[in-house]
């Protein structure tokens, strides 16, 4: 029999366990949701303009995060903002994925998501933002008519500020909001994004 | 909902869980047996969830190790309390297509504290410094308890084959 040392302890012992470690991280994840430790989930979605970041807490969908934002910084965030409790949680995020799927094929026109607002500022910023989720699909307004609709039309600087903040794109769709005469404007997801997002639309032409 | 009181830069925990899973799973495996390692893993990382707002974010790897090891003293003192008590690691002995058999029988007879040493040095992959930020002992304390575990492993090993 061979004898006994510290190399052949580490190679028995300290055998590879990468890839069940992997599967048993995917039931604990499982069961960390069922116990409502999950405070949120996140999934990764495939769109035509790269990957994008989608969160979720128990109310409904916290975050979106357009391809132009890297994954790491998106959690980091939202570990300092809302909970560090973050685990990747795909099926809490199927209904966001399929319909932001159709949505980008000119499949779908209206989200029927539960939205968790509690990254949107209260006062004037969260009352533009509502304000923008009310736009529908095609149609746009400028930052000036949004700031009035939010209560106070001077205000379209503050209005353009909260509209760069939207943690919800898309869903809340900011890039339906433009200039004062038709030129496009920022947009968080870069201005190439907000006149592609337009031209499935057909807001523009 | 209420904010829990962060005591460091809070890691997303999938990344804390991404980072400490295979070790800890290594541990569990030299602690309580390959058989039943999933199941302390499962009650290790619930608990780590549970308990995340204190984590220590200076020590992650040790504060994980800590836990793992309290789940592994849980799991054998259940096991002690049933009516016939398996021996964990006797499912794993010498065979010709398990030649490390051995080590895992001697590993299944060392005590409580000499296997934790061992396991967090040769399974888990830790440094002393880190082993001993784990059992709440020195570095050196650390070292010396590795160096008693291996010696002791050694110990049942050669009696064995003497016994053999």
């Amino acid at each position: 029999m061979s004898g006994i040392d510290a190399e052949r302890i580490t190679r028995v012992l300290g055998a590879d366990t990468a890839a069940a470690a992997a599967e048993a991280s995917a039931r604990l994840v499982e069961r960390a949701d069922r116990e409502g430790l999950a405070e949120i989930g996140y999934a990764t979605l495939e769109t035509p303009l790269g990957v994008a970041v989608l969160a979720a807490t128990r109310r409904g969908l916290v975050r979106v995060a357009l391809p132009n934002e890297r994954l790491e910084q998106v959690l980091e965030d939202l570990a300092a903002e809302v909970s560090p409790r973050i685990v990747e949680l795909p099926q809490r995020l199927d209904p966001a994925r399929r319909e932001l799927d159709q949505y980008f094929e000119g499949r779908r026109e209206h989200f029927d998501l539960a939205l968790d607002w509690r990254l949107i500022e209260a006062g004037f910023s969260g009352r533009v933002l509502r304000q923008t989720a009310r736009l529908p699909y095609g149609v746009t307004a400028s930052y000036g008519e949004i700031a009035q609709r939010a209560g106070n039309p001077r205000a379209y600087r503050a209005a353009g500020s909260a509209l760069g903040r939207n943690p919800i794109p898309i869903v809340v769709p900011c890039h339906r909001v433009l200039l004062s005469g038709g030129k496009l404007g920022n947009y968080g997801g870069g201005p190439e994004m907000k006149e592609w997002l337009l031209r499935l639309e057909g807001a523009i032409d | 909902m209420s904010r829990p009181e962060i005591t460091a830069d809070p890691v997303p925990f999938q990344r804390f869980l991404d980072q400490h899973r295979a070790p800890v799973l290594s541990f569990l495996r030299a602690a309580v047996g390959p058989s039943d390692a999933d199941d302390c893993f499962q009650e290790t990382f619930i608990a780590a969830l549970r308990a995340y707002h204190r984590m220590d974010g200076r020590h992650p790897r040790a504060w994980v190790m800590t836990i793992a090891r309290r789940k592994a003293i849980d799991h054998h003192r259940a096991r002690a309390r049933r009516p016939e008590p398996r021996a964990e690691f006797d499912d794993l002995g010498v065979t010709d297509e398990h030649p490390d058999g051995e080590v895992w029988a001697a590993v299944g007879r060392l005590s409580e504290a000499q296997r934790a040493a061992v396991a967090l040095r040769y399974a888990a992959g830790l440094s002393h410094r880190e082993i001993g930020a784990t059992l709440g002992c020195s570095e050196a304390a650390a070292r010396r308890r590795v160096a008693d575990g291996l010696s002791a492993l050694r110990q049942t090993i050669d009696r064995e084959e003497l016994t053999a």
